[in-house]
Parts: C-alpha cells; structure tokens; sequence
C-alpha cells in the first residue's frame, strides 16, 4: 500500500484560567474599558504587566494607567488571517506602546490595507461588544485618524472598581490534524473492515503484535509481516468497571479485560459481555461479537468478546503477559 | 571533568509532507540503523536514551513517546524526553554522562508538523492570557522583530537576501537539505550566485509577512536527527576524530516580546559567552529567519571571515524539535570531518530567539 489511511483529527477544548491578582486587576479594568500597566523595578511602565518583575522577580506595587491610545513601534501584515486570529480580513499585527507605557503590547490593527500600517502611526483599541474575558475585550486596535467620531468608545464605561473583580478567563483552544496511520495500522484496520484479524511477525523475534506497531518495540525494525488471525482467545487479566463515569456506554458493572487473540504474542483491551461479571475469569476462552454488517466502519466493528464455554487456558500458558 | 565528544550523526532526509506517522518511528528507525551501524554499536551499547519532541505537532497526548518503539526499548532500556528540540535532549544525555550514570548516550529529535498547521500550533507556545487568545502566528511574530531592525538601521532586507542565498548555495552538497541551489526542478539556480542581479531578484518577490518574503523564512518540513555522545576512552574508540564538548551553556529571555530587545538576543550571547563560543572557526546556526541569523552573529560576536551554516542551516530545512540538533550534529560532523578544529552549534526555542543554547566542540 502506497499511501496509509489519514483522516480529519480535531481537538478544542476551552479552557479557563484563573487569573492571579496582578492579571485580576488587569483584566477587571478590561472590562471597564481602561487598560492597566505595572510599574518596574527599573521604573518602567509595562503594558500589559507583568507578574513578576523580570529584573527583581517581585509581583508589582503599582498599577498605572495607560492609554487608551498609542503608538506603532512595530508591525507586519497578514493577508489571509488564520483560524482565531482577531479579524476574519487582511489586517496589521503590531507591538503597540500605549501612552504612558514603556512597553509594547501585541495586538492586530485593522487599518484595511497594508499601506495604512506604518511605524509612528497612532492608534486606538476599538472594544469587543462583550467584554470580560481579557485581552480579547480588545478586538483589535484601529488607526486613529479612521476612528469614529464617538470618541465615547473610546472612554471607561465604569468607574474604577465599579465592577466586581474578575478572577477567570475562558481560552477556547481548537486545533485541526491530519492524522495518518502506519502501513501496518493501515492494513489492520482495512482487513477489520472487511470482517478479518491482521496481526504483524517481527522479523527478528517473530512475535506477532495486534493491532501492528510502527515498529518490534523488542528490536526496533518495521513489522511487515502479515498474519491472519482467529476472532478467538483468552482473558489474561481483566477488571469489573463499577464506577459510572460521564460517556459511559454500558451499564456498570462490567468487564474490561485484556484479550490475547489465538496466535497472537500480546493482548489487548475489549469489553467481556454476555455474562455476569463475577463469572469472567483468568484464562477464560472468548469469541469476538461483531456488530452487525451494516453498522460496521473502519475501526470499531468488534462490540465485545463472550466466553466460548471451552476449558480454560492453564495458567502458564499465559503467566508470562501478566 | 569527565571528557564528553559528539563520535556520531544522521538526520532523515527533509519533507514537506512525510507519510510517516506523528509517532516518528518511521523517520528514526533508519537514522539509528544509520548511525549505530556508522559507530559499530549495538542498541544494547547505548546506556542513556533521550529525545525532544512535542505531542503539540501530533495533537495527542502521550504521542511523541511512543517512538520508542524505533529503540526497541525492551528490556528496559533508561530514557528521558523533553518537550523541546532535540538539543536541550543532548544537554541532558550529556549531563547523564558527566554524572556517570552512562558511557554513551544517544539524544534524538524529530517532528511531523505537517500533520497540522505549526504557525498556528506556535501560538501556544505563547503567554497563555496576554498574546495565545490572539493567535499569533510564529512567521507574524518573527516579522515583527525583522522590522524592529530594518528601521532602526541594523541590517536590510538585501542582507537578509543574502544570508538566504548564502544558505542555499551552501547546502548543494547536502542530501537531506529540502532547499538547495542547483537541484533540477528548483527555481534556485539564480540564487547559487550571490551577485547583485539575483539578490534584486529575490527582493523583488512578494511579501509573506512584510518584512519577510518566503525565502526570509525556513523551509518547514517533516523530519528527525540523531547524535550519539560517548566519554572518554570510548569515544576515542568509536570515532577517528571525535568532536570533544568544551562548552555546552543554555539561557532564556523574557517572554515578554513587548518588553525585551527583539533585535538583540541576550540569551544567545550569555550562552555564547559562558560556552567559549569566540574561539568558534565554523558555526552552524539555527536561525529559521534570515534576519535571526544575523541577531546571532552578532550576539556570538562572531567575525565575518567565518563559515556559517556550511550546511545550509534551517532555512533550507527546518524540520522541528530535530533542527537544533542537527545543528549541532553539523558542526561535529566539521570536526570530525577535519574540516575544522573548533566548531559551534546552536539551537533555538521560543519566539523571537527568546531561548538559546550553544554547543562549542573541538578536535584534540
């Protein structure tokens, strides 16, 4: 096979930071339309502020404020914004320094073309309609002459400690893969789907390892060889699931197990249904159950393993993958 | 102190899009085959395995070990990893050594970032409440700095041309480099001679992130690296010329890329300094912007007469979390080579140079 299988993998997951008191003060006076910066050991003005003194280490003593307008010390262009970014168009990326400040904050400029951005040119923040939620209060700052004249957006909307401290921030953190299997993933989860066991022979120790893996973890060198397997085998060990959890698709208790298929030289994890929990043993034979034809996919077409009624398998015959 | 030489090197050949998996085991297991077959060892010789890499490239937790399979780690073998290039992985391979805990030590590095999109994955690596909910894109930020230095007069857009130039021209000879001058197929063969009519050429291609036009910026590619580090005697008997350490020094700057000095990179030269990176007579540098290399040359205080990056360095294949090793492995390969008696590698991590280590190495 010359191109493995690959398939869409997305992750997100939002995330909410809780803000020490530094950041609290900073991101409260987001809210109010006022933007905070910390005084240094050095003397200087950092905005946005830092936690901890980068010469000193010590949390700051004294919040300034600053803005809401500033100065370009810095910046570039993106003309295809990427997923998340503050504006869905072209727009500047800048290290803005606000009035009053000695440092520079990062954020996007929205001058609608590339032309506009220059280093000195003055701009100001345009407020996000909700805010709340940190440096994102911000949406994007704005060149100064294109402001509107509501110069109100550009004033506190509360009074200093109007608003009650914000202790937490949601991240919303959402990331896009392309996942590729092996080679031999690729032909184990091809022949499952037609209903068929593929397991892979090292060439050096001959153990057959199911599902494959890029490589013998004994002797470090690809598993190529193909060998079909039986839908049979055993339960080296297992345990009773009692514990509900969120997801959960099968009524506790029961049984998750290490089933080491007939030929096959390590186990690997299934569910033990068909019985009642407290009958599943050690060694105990079992038989794949395979989800009926029309609902099966690549990958999850085994619903669980039953016991077979055959003799167990004697102990030995097993010890050595406990 | 114990004596500590680099006696063994390989990299995968470089990859826009590898059909390996994120695991690795796929670029490493040739790469190890290549390098224990160069030294004569056996996995079983290796008393210290560690490598660098980040689950961040894969998008699963637990991912970058399972390349341990490409050791074939059983019995137990005693490993470590680190969520950084493969260089910080041999800082601490070399550690292993100086403790005694091991005679020889492999450090390896590699990274699928083709699997997602690595501008954006960056972003992470950004503060996680100030700059990460913006969504910074790694080239966006290294834009930022490249401009800092043109306005205030420190180096140009033609100087930055030429160190991409430079690069390519130099890695010709080089079979895992993605980007070289004179491969056919390539658009490159202008920039194999630095004259002033291909520099004009260069610089009259479009921006990517002004400043920066697509040759300012690495070539990112799939990729992995492997150096072998042995002690002493051993050394000595696995290599005819080894590449002995005599300074191996990492530091780190602010994250605060609105607070720190982008067009310096204080971090380079305190390492650079502690390292004894002065008496370098070849460097190899991982910059993967044009104007980065120049912000280290100047940090290393390194003179013009020297060669830098005869390898082509990490524009012309950057693959991530493997490009800092290689770099290092580089220079020892100029060493042990004979082409030079006193050789520097560097590695970068972070944004904008925010984090810099030096390897300074020399035959005896």
């Amino acid at each position: 096979m010359d191109q493995p299988l690959h398939a869409p993998l997305e992750i997100s997951f939002d995330y909410t930071r809780s803000l020490g008191p530094t950041l609290s003060a900073f991101v409260t006076a987001l809210a109010e339309r006022r933007i905070l910066g910390v005084r240094g050991w050095d003397g200087r003005v950092h905005a946005p502020p830092f936690e901890y003194d980068p010469v000193t280490g010590h949390p700051p003593d004294q919040f300034v404020e600053v803005g809401p307008g500033g100065t370009v010390v810095s910046w570039t262009w993106t003309d295809r914004p990427l997923d998340g970014q503050p504006l869905a168009h072209a727009f500047g990326w800048a290290l803005i320094r606000l009035d009053g400040a000695d440092t520079a904050m990062l954020h996007a400029v929205d001058a609608r073309s590339a032309d506009r951005m220059r280093t000195g040119m003055r701009v100001r923040p345009r407020w996000a309609a909700n805010g709340g939620n940190g440096i994102t209060d911000i949406a994007c700052f704005e060149p100064d002459a294109a402001a509107t004249a509501d110069t109100s957006s550009t004033r506190a909307i509360a009074e200093a400690g109007e608003l009650a401290p914000i202790g937490m921030i949601t991240s919303p953190v959402r990331l896009s893969y392309d996942h590729t299997v092996s080679p031999g993933e690729s032909s184990y989860l091809l022949a499952l789907a037609e209903g068929r066991l593929i397991g892979q022979r090292c060439p050096v120790c001959a153990k057959v390892y199911v599902p494959p893996r890029g490589a013998c973890p004994v002797d470090g060198v690809p598993t190529r060889d193909e060998v079909q397997l039986p839908d049979t085998g055993i339960v080296t060990t297992f345990c009773v699931v009692n514990v509900p959890f969120h997801g959960q698709k099968y009524p506790s208790p029961y049984v998750a197990a290490s089933v080491l298929i007939d030929g096959a030289d390590i186990a690997f994890q299934h569910l033990i249904l068909g019985c009642p929990p407290d009958e599943v043993r050690m060694g105990m034979r079992v038989k794949a159950i395979w989800k009926p034809r029309e609902e099966w996919d690549v990958g999850h077409n085994i619903d669980h393993f039953e016991p077979t009624g055959q003799p167990d398998a004697p102990y030995d015959s097993f010890a050595h993958h406990l | 102190m114990t004596d500590v030489a680099v006696v063994g090197f390989a990299e995968a050949p470089n990859e826009r899009h590898s059909p390996a998996t994120t695991n690795g085991v796929e670029m490493l297991v040739p790469i190890f085959q290549q390098v224990l077959q160069s030294t004569g060892l056996k996995k079983d010789d290796i008393g210290f395995w560690c490598s660098g890499s980040s689950d961040y490239l894969a998008g699963r937790a637990f991912s970058f070990v399972s390349a341990v399979d490409a050791i074939g780690a059983f019995p137990p073998v005693m490993e470590s990893h680190v969520e950084m290039d493969g260089a910080w992985a041999l800082y601490e391979a070399w550690l292993k050594i100086l403790t005694g805990e091991a005679e020889i030590a492999l450090a390896y590095g590699f990274g699928k970032s083709s699997a997602g999109n690595l501008r954006r994955v960056l972003a992470l690596q950004l503060d996680p409440y100030l700059v990460a909910p913006l969504w910074p894109d790694s080239v966006s930020i290294a834009a930022l700095q490249a401009r800092l230095g043109i306005e205030a007069g420190m180096w140009t857009e033609s100087d930055m041309a030429f160190v991409a130039a430079r690069s390519r021209a130099n890695a010709r000879d080089n079979p895992a480099a993605l980007r070289r001058a004179g491969v056919p197929g390539e658009e490159a063969s202008a920039e194999s001679e630095l004259t002033t009519r291909c520099l004009s050429e260069l610089l009259a291609r479009p921006y990517v992130a002004d400043p920066l036009r697509a040759h300012d910026c690495a070539a990112v590619t799939d990729g992995a690296a492997v150096v072998i580090l042995a002690a002493g005697e051993r050394a000595r008997e696995l290599c005819g010329r080894p590449a002995w350490i005599t300074g191996f020094e990492h530091r780190i700057d602010s994250a605060s890329l609105g607070a720190r000095d982008l067009t310096s990179a204080p971090s380079a030269a305190a390492a650079g300094k502690a390292a004894g990176a002065s008496r370098a007579q070849v460097a190899e540098l991982h910059a993967p912007f044009t104007h980065q290399e120049i912000i280290l040359r100047r940090a290393l205080d390194l003179g013009d007469g020297l060669s830098i990056n005869p390898s082509g360095g990490a524009l012309c294949g950057n693959p991530m979390f493997a490009a800092g090793l290689a770099r290092i492995g580089s220079a020892a390969t100029e060493i042990i080579n004979g082409r030079a008696d006193v050789a520097l590698g560097h590695a970068t991590s972070g944004p904008a140079l925010q984090q810099n280590l030096i390897c300074v190495m020399e035959a005896q």
